[in-house]
């Protein structure tokens, strides 16, 4: 027997059996390659069971199938770590204060400001770091205008160099920080920061004690909405980074292009998974305390 | 020709996840053009019921059947039945006459007869020349209006109101509480109505239904459910009563007397078939059946604690010598007679007790 | 009328925010007055001129690229949004459990950076045989595109009255004229919001492009970044203020319809 108001659950199932089929699975066969040996011509030997794309993390063999440390991977993973965490901090030292205004603002005002935060947000991402390009370069508007004021000399040589990458990224994804942030601020009830400063509360207890307690779980959502990304990103250190400045992405990118080791690639990509994983675990967390404590 | 339109048959309903039944075997007939009002607190299934006539819902078992023919699975669309939704539910994107003419397109009744139709229900709810705007235009009532002309425009057999007027301010209740009546009467249709509101329940039902926890407690006409409820929760549910602890002492045939509180005072009550001497029962009085007097045996002593004069009558709270308290109407009398402070008496005819196991 | 200030008005947040819009737009700016620059060296300012939009839009292989792109964007709207639409009416009425999952399922490719999407995709394609072309790029859209169609779809879904559907049932509509009459037409704005965002966000695409079109199915941004990487004409920036344009003007469409996740939210509180 099946009432009206169970059966149209059918409705989603085109759109959950695409994602299965295109999300789900690639990401099991991701996976499931990652165990694999190497195929002699790319692509994968199949049958094959081995831990050697993630031995490769660490370690290399020579020819003759000596292992030694091999700490260029780690490196490359370690400065992404670091880059996406330095980028989650600027993105949060600007985007908290940045969404606590847009909270402050009248409606229509507020709106305004969030179309202003939301067109990046939809602009191409390439066409975005391109920019960058063009105001860090040599000879670009940035140099001609401190040179102008004389307080560097030209060139300033910024670009293809790790602080570029992390201009892009903080660029890149600054929207992801304001976002979540302000429709968190957004959503707390008026009447308790109110409550607040009647209690006697100056602005400032007010801010650490009351708003972002409440506000963080949007904190931490766009904390991670900048992190993951930034940690898989392959836009910004591809055109600004240079060959120097290498992230994960590009290591990943390598292994499909032409390094053609697709287990190493797809070890590398479970990698970025398991920190997306670690991330959420540490959200709900948060998000859990919150409730508990409400 | 049988006198019932709508037949219930020990419907049961339990919704996945919940721990109780919203519905436990429940059976109730419904009579061809009467108003009736199923009348309980939130969560005692009314409104379950409601929608397993409408079709939104299945029952779990049980069957229900619209002149005589069972309706099992029948979807909403195939049941001759219209619902007055409690938020009215009225298509925002559609102007009132395309609101009210829709149920008749579906039906696929030719346009000439929509149109007569519109134009006729726009007038039997007073709202002639609104036809062309949009719900959003209108007041509350006049959405409300608008929703029955939806329900009724198809002619249904049964027309279910769920809590139509729980949006409307008092005053505004109660005109449209009489437009109600009217519209059951000019109609002839069965109107199922659901509310919390025993009031209102009372003033527009034919006959009506207490629910509970997922049963029935009774069924009846307003006044014997009034009068003579069927147990506690009926009683207390529908109007104003005493509740007075009490211990059958003598029973002669169905009357019997008892002894309320500390067992100094004595009354008579006819009717007292559900106790038998030596147990313990709870004795209900309406306030409006309790006159004051000068003490004497076989009355309640009390003592004059607050005394409201409000006009057709006076409201009386007395401390009662025998512990716990008295609350009456007193039509026809004046403050003098219910000094506060004075030690009285009360009494209430033998029929005008009820009395239940404790 | 002087009203008492707002509770969260910190001092230094406006200098903060006024930093963080500077920061955001001053490249934009650049860019696109770059783009009429007549000179061809990028970045020295010599004059007014449209010659790098001309020469743009006479570029054979670019109009290739931006008929390609258009192609495979409409195609992961149209399947995408449809998809999402029958999904958000399928679950916003059912268990709490299978919405999560299902929810669960359709927010993954947000989620799941786009560099793993683009790999695990490249794989499967690969691995399945499937010819690696603008049906791959589709493919890939439309998992992306989902999501995007769907939050505001639901969230329009979420704010109407369920029971506008059960009283179309009750006045005798059968489903699909239900669904015709008033549920198309009501969910509209959030359908249509879904489907602008799906396409811009096909439109923009480029890491997972990148990794599955094949030779042949050059989308604009692939081509673009084909440009950035041989050298920075001044052609590119007529070419991204283009496209900048595109999200602007759709990103304000989308917010004059009222369905952003931020507007809902507004609505939410005040009802």
């Amino acid at each position: 027997m099946r009432s009206i108001s169970t059966s149209p659950s059918l409705l989603a199932a085109p759109a959950a059996l695409f994602l299965i089929v295109f999300m789900l699975v690639p990401v099991g066969l991701m996976i499931y390659v990652s165990s694999l040996e190497r195929g002699a011509f790319g692509g994968v030997a199949w049958g094959s069971h081995t831990g050697i794309a993630y031995e490769k993390l660490l370690f290399e063999r020579d020819l003759t199938g000596q292992i030694s440390f091999n700490s260029d991977y780690i490196a490359i993973i370690l400065r992404s770590l670091r880059l996406a965490a330095i980028t989650t901090a600027i993105t949060l030292v600007l985007g908290i204060p940045t969404a606590l205004y847009m909270a402050s603002l009248p409606p229509r005002h507020a709106a305004f400001m969030l179309f202003l935060v939301t067109v990046p947000f939809w602009t191409n991402l390439l066409v975005r770091n391109f920019a960058w390009i063009l105001i860090l370069r040599n000879g670009g508007p940035l140099d001609s205008a401190l040179a102008a004021t004389g307080i560097l000399t030209p060139p300033l040589d910024i670009l293809y160099t790790p602080l570029a990458t992390g201009i892009g990224l903080t660029y890149s994804f600054l929207p992801f920080m304001i976002l979540p942030i302000y429709v968190a601020l957004e959503r707390i009830d008026k009447r308790l920061i109110e409550a607040a400063f009647d209690l006697g509360a100056d602005r400032w207890r007010v801010l650490s004690r009351v708003v972002l307690p409440l506000a963080a779980p949007g904190i931490a959502a766009g904390a991670i909405l900048v992190f993951v990304p930034c940690l898989g990103a392959y836009v910004s250190p591809e055109l600004l980074g240079g060959g120097k400045s290498l992230m994960i992405g590009n290591l990943i990118q390598a292994q499909f292009g032409a390094s053609r080791n697709w287990p190493f690639g797809a070890a590398l990509a479970l990698v970025l998974l398991l920190v997306l994983l670690l991330s959420l675990i540490l959200v709900a967390r948060i998000k859990r305390r919150e409730q508990a404590a409400s | 020709m049988t006198d019932t339109i709508v037949a219930i048959a020990g419907v049961s309903k339990r919704f996945p996840g919940a721990a109780q039944s919203a519905l436990d075997a429940v059976s109730l007939d419904i009579r061809r053009n009467e108003f009736f009002t199923l009348l309980g607190p939130s969560g005692c299934g009314k409104t379950t019921l409601l929608r397993l006539i409408a079709g939104f819902a299945m029952p779990d078992s049980g069957e229900i059947s619209l002149d005589g023919n069972v309706l099992g699975q029948t979807p909403p669309n195939g049941r001759p039945i219209n619902t007055v939704f409690q938020s009215y539910a009225l298509f925002p994107h559609m102007s009132v006459a395309a609101n009210i003419a829709f149920g008749l397109e579906m039906l696929g009744r030719p346009r000439e007869t929509i149109k007569s139709r519109v134009a006729e229900m726009l007038r039997l709810v007073r709202l002639d020349g609104m036809g062309e705007r949009r719900p959003a235009q209108l007041s509350g009532g006049q959405q409300q209006r608008v929703a029955l002309a939806r329900a009724l425009a198809p002619a249904p057999k049964v027309l279910l109101l769920d809590e139509p007027l729980s949006a409307l301010d008092l005053k505004l209740r109660r005109e449209m509480q009489i437009e109600l009546k009217r519209l059951q009467a000019e109609t002839g249709i069965t109107f199922v109505f659901v509310t919390h509101d025993q009031e209102e329940a009372l003033a527009m039902s034919d006959r009506l239904a207490v629910m509970r926890d997922g049963a029935v407690m009774q069924v009846g006409t307003p006044d014997s459910l009034y009068d003579a409820p069927a147990n506690l929760f009926v009683a207390e549910f529908i109007g104003e009563a005493n509740f007075w602890p009490a211990t059958c002492i003598e029973k002669s045939g169905a009357s019997g007397r008892f002894s309320i509180g500390n067992g100094n005072d004595i009354v008579s009550v006819t009717e007292a078939q559900m106790v038998a001497v030596g147990e313990k029962a709870t004795l209900v009085v309406r306030p409006e059946r309790i006159a004051i007097g000068e003490p004497k045996p076989g009355m309640l002593h009390g003592k004059v604690e607050t005394a409201v004069y409000r006009g057709s009558d006076l409201v009386v709270h007395a401390a009662l010598a025998g512990g716990g308290s008295l609350r009456a109407r007193l039509p026809g009398t004046t403050a003098a007679d219910a000094v506060i402070g004075r030690e009285a008496g009360f009494t209430f005819p033998a029929d005008a007790a009820r009395v239940f196991p404790a | 009328m002087n009203e008492t200030r707002h509770p969260l008005r910190l001092p230094g947040t406006a200098i903060v925010a006024a930093l963080a819009m500077l920061f955001l737009y001053v490249p934009i700016v650049v860019l696109a007055v770059l783009s009429f620059n007549a000179s061809d060296l990028t970045t020295i300012w010599t004059g007014f001129s449209l010659q790098w939009y001309a020469k743009a839009l006479g570029n054979e292989t670019m109009l290739v690229a931006i008929g390609n792109s258009l192609m495979v964007a409409a195609a992961a709207t149209g399947i995408a949004t449809a998809a999402a639409t029958s999904a958000a009416l399928g679950i916003v009425r059912s268990g709490r459990r299978l919405r999560g999952v299902v929810e669960g399922l359709l927010g993954l490719p947000l989620l799941i950076p786009e560099i793993v999407t683009a790999v695990a995709l490249l794989m499967l394609f690969v691995l399945a045989g499937i010819r690696l072309g603008l049906m791959s790029v589709v493919l890939a859209h439309t998992v992306f595109c989902i999501p995007f169609a769907y939050y505001p779809i639901r969230s329009r879904l979420a704010a109407l009255d369920p029971a506008l559907s059960e009283a179309a049932s009750d006045l005798y509509a059968p489903a699909w004229r239900r669904f015709l009459r008033i549920e198309l037409p009501l969910l509209a704005p959030g359908i249509f919001a879904g489907a602008l965002l799906a396409f811009i966000s096909s439109l923009g695409d480029f890491v997972i492009t990148y990794f599955v079109a094949g030779p042949g199915a050059t989308t604009l941004p692939v081509y673009i970044y084909g440009m950035i990487r041989t050298g920075i004409t001044p052609e590119v920036n007529a070419l991204s203020t283009l496209l900048l344009l595109t999200s602007v003007v759709i990103v304000a469409v989308v917010f004059r319809s009222g369905t952003t996740p931020a507007n809902q939210t507004r609505g939410d509180q005040m009802s």
